[in-house]
């Protein structure tokens, strides 16, 4: 339990005077789901880290607050924000519609596409409804690959819903899938750098429709949190002026 | 050796974060099982019909769904309040139910029920006369309850009791899917980044029977402390 | 037919989360959990007979075997056993080159296994409390009669101790039902699994929640009711009577 303000102080002040929030920016929790290589993933020690979790570190240095990390299963993320668990999320979260419904976001940071991957065996070539009659599909729960291929291939193909990638890639390995369709730099990691040559992308890199794809990944706030997301949208534009940006990429996908 | 490719300490803070949730859950449900038989045996009808209610809908879902409802929307409930507080009188306030609080309420609630029913069911096997001699004696309710009620009710109570305690302790391994790192969640991460299922499986499987030896060691001495007097059982 | 669909989709009409589709997630998973309870259930009972017998035999070898099995899978967590089971079945050597891989590739093979295997240990244990409390005086009666001990078994044990194993077997087929639930944890869309997809898609926990506790209570209603009619039915000889 943690208490934010001096209750009777402020109980006092607000009626009083029709005071507004405080503008100042403070220490924050980030929630992230884990794993989600190269996004973000633990070490076996523990340590937390990738893209999101060092670019979200040199934002808040930017920023000159201190963050810490919460980490939070990616269905119940969305809420986990909203019950104010964590003050933003930074965990490969795609911009769209129905998430701007719930959230506030930060402009894009990094615009992957989604793609298809199987073994490289497998003899499908184009990933159409058609081609994937009574196949099992696998997607991780609540993310815009699951709605996408439950809207898209829900009725002709068994969909398998996992609630972290590693439990899907696990399952590819063992045989129990025949695709899955996951954001294209974490299947390139998790499945084709990883297992070197046991796995393909299948067809074209996917970035529409944008009702499913929607602008890239964002840092979500709640709708009040206006000060807060132009805290982070100034301090990434910063980032990427100095050459910081670029560094991290780097490190997490080689040079642009 | 086995080969726990470094994940030994984490398993161990997952074991210990298992045990803290069974004994924390435990002292919930225990407290709540006496009210609840409290409250079916007393002459109120608004209280035995609460009783009721409570039992027969815990008893009726499935623990993980009251542990995801609670979990995902209990947080939810709690902060409807606090952000009506905050549009209305800008008062920030923040009250966090994480996993391990969801964890414990949710068993602790669940176990309740069950405990409940031992209860109940142990009260009711004290032989009355016994409870008219305490009166006689002069006794307080308070003192019959402490002297005679209570202690005569535990010796019928511990099977019941016991058993709960072993079902409670398998059920904090649902924990492990609302997001709790305890030892079956780490296992399960372990298991995944190494390919190594069996491994880790096993090693939480004999944690788990570890602390059931212990816990049915430990029940039965009690047993015996409560059967004093009582030449049938030894 | 048509007028029905008609009749729930204007029901529906202001309802963003509980459309057609969705309560059709529902019903396939009402109908994936009781099929996975109801066979666990079954294959759990007839293996349990046996074992029960051998579990309470003079053999030594007999004997502890089963008493392992029991001991192992009522002391730890169906959800171990269901991941050792799931995960541990991709290890066996050249397995996906079998005919078995066709019916262990699916969740749903695998988690009835673990099920099933969970539920005969119980089952077991319950039955074998019920062949031991047989009267003595029953069984001398028997052997007064000259029946060898498979008829006796046949004639008299079993079927007066599955009388007396009902009302404990009515509470663990309640505990199935429930501990069914985790099967959505090896993505099986039983009723749990419907939930957590409604849930995440919608972010709606109440709803998605609320709605499927109240399913599994009314099943569970259901069973209590079959088991007490059954229990009327066949332990009436055990009543007071007058009644």
């Amino acid at each position: 339990m943690k208490i934010q303000t001096i209750l009777g102080i402020s109980l006092i002040g607000a009626t009083l005077f029709a005071t507004s929030a405080n503008a100042d920016v403070r220490d924050i929790r980030i929630g992230v789901d884990v794993p989600y290589e190269p996004m973000e993933f633990r070490t076996p020690d523990g340590e937390l880290t990738g893209f999101d979790i060092e670019l979200g570190n040199a934002l808040c240095a930017e920023i000159g607050i201190q963050c810490e990390w919460v980490v939070q299963g990616w269905d119940g993320i969305i809420p986990g924000l909203m019950a104010r668990k964590y003050d933003a999320i930074m965990s490969s979260m795609t911009i769209n519609d129905d998430r701007r419904k719930q959230v506030l976001f930060s402009d894009p940071y990094f615009t992957p596409p989604s793609a298809w991957f199987a073994p490289s065996d497998s003899a499908i070539e184009v990933p159409y409804p058609q081609t994937l009659e009574g196949m099992t599909i696998g997607v991780q729960r609540g993310t815009l690959q699951d709605n996408y291929v439950t809207d898209n291939f829900g009725d002709v193909a068994d969909v398998n819903r996992y609630a972290t990638a590693d439990d899907m890639v696990l399952d590819m390995d063992a045989g129990r899938l025949d695709i899955v369709f996951l954001d294209f730099p974490v299947g390139k990691a998790t499945l084709i750098d990883s297992n070197a040559g046991d796995y393909k992308v299948i067809g074209e890199m996917i970035t529409e429709p944008k009702e499913y794809f929607g602008d890239g990944f964002g840092i979500a706030f709640r709708q009040r949190d206006e000060d807060l997301a132009q805290a982070f949208n100034e301090a990434l534009s910063t980032l990427k002026d100095n050459g910081t940006y670029e560094e991290i990429y780097g490190e997490y996908f080689g040079s642009k | 050796m086995i080969d726990l490719h470094g994940y030994g300490p984490r398993l161990f803070e997952g074991a210990m974060i298992t045990i803290q949730l069974g004994l924390l859950s435990l002292i919930l449900s225990l407290v709540l099982g006496l009210l609840t038989a409290s409250a079916k045996m007393s002459r109120s009808w608004a209280l035995h019909r609460i009783g009721t209610l409570y039992t027969t809908i815990i008893r009726g879902v499935p623990d993980l769904v009251l542990m995801m409802l609670l979990f995902f929307g209990g947080q939810i409930g709690i902060n409807q309040v606090t952000d009506w507080l905050y549009y209305q009188f800008d008062i920030d306030i923040f009250i966090n139910v994480n996993e391990f609080v969801a964890g414990v309420l949710t068993i602790g609630l669940i176990f309740g029920a069950y405990m409940g029913e031992t209860f109940r069911g142990a009260f009711m096997a004290v032989d009355n006369g016994q409870i008219e001699a305490g009166r006689a004696y002069g006794m307080s309710n308070w003192l019959v309850f402490r002297r005679i009620r209570f202690p005569q009710m535990m010796r019928h109570a511990l099977p019941g009791l016991s058993n709960n305690w072993m079902v409670l302790l398998k059920t904090t391994a649902l924990v492990s899917v609302i997001g709790l790192s305890d030892m079956v969640r780490v296992a399960a991460e372990a298991s995944k980044a190494t390919r190594e299922p069996f491994t880790f499986m096993l090693i939480v499987a004999g944690i788990y029977l570890l602390i059931a030896c212990v816990s049915e060691w430990g029940f039965a001495r009690l047993q015996k402390r409560y059967d004093v007097g009582f030449g049938e059982t030894n | 037919m048509e007028s029905l669909t008609t009749w729930i989709e204007g029901l529906l009409a202001n309802n963003d989360i509980f459309t057609l589709q969705t309560l059709s997630y529902y019903g396939e998973g009402l109908t994936t959990t009781v099929q996975l309870v109801f066979l666990s259930l079954i294959i759990g009972l007839i293996l349990a007979v046996p074992l029960a017998i051998g579990r309470g035999s003079k053999h030594q070898w007999i004997k502890m075997p089963i008493f392992f099995y029991c001991y192992v899978f009522r002391g730890t967590p169906l959800l171990v056993q269901l991941y050792l089971i799931y995960y541990g079945v991709v290890f066996i050597e050249g397995i996906q080159d079998t005919w078995l891989w066709v019916i262990l590739e699916k969740p749903f093979v695998p988690a009835l296994i673990a099920f099933t295997l969970n539920t005969a240990a119980y089952t077991t244990e319950i039955f074998r409390g019920a062949i031991k409390s047989t009267a003595r005086g029953e069984i001398e009666a028997a052997r007064a009669y000259g029946m060898s001990w498979w008829l006796m078994m046949r004639r008299i044990v079993l079927p007066s101790a599955f009388r007396r194993a009902l009302p404990a077997y009515g509470n663990e087929v309640i505990f199935m039902l429930h501990a069914s639930a985790i099967a959505s944890v090896v993505t099986i869309m039983d009723l749990t699994g419907a939930a957590r997809f409604v849930y995440a898609r919608f972010y709606a926990p109440f709803d998605a929640f609320l709605f499927v506790a109240a399913i599994y209570l009314c099943l569970t209603f259901s069973i209590l009711y079959l088991f007490r009619y059954l229990e009327k039915r066949l332990l009436a000889h055990l009543k007071p009577s007058g009644q």
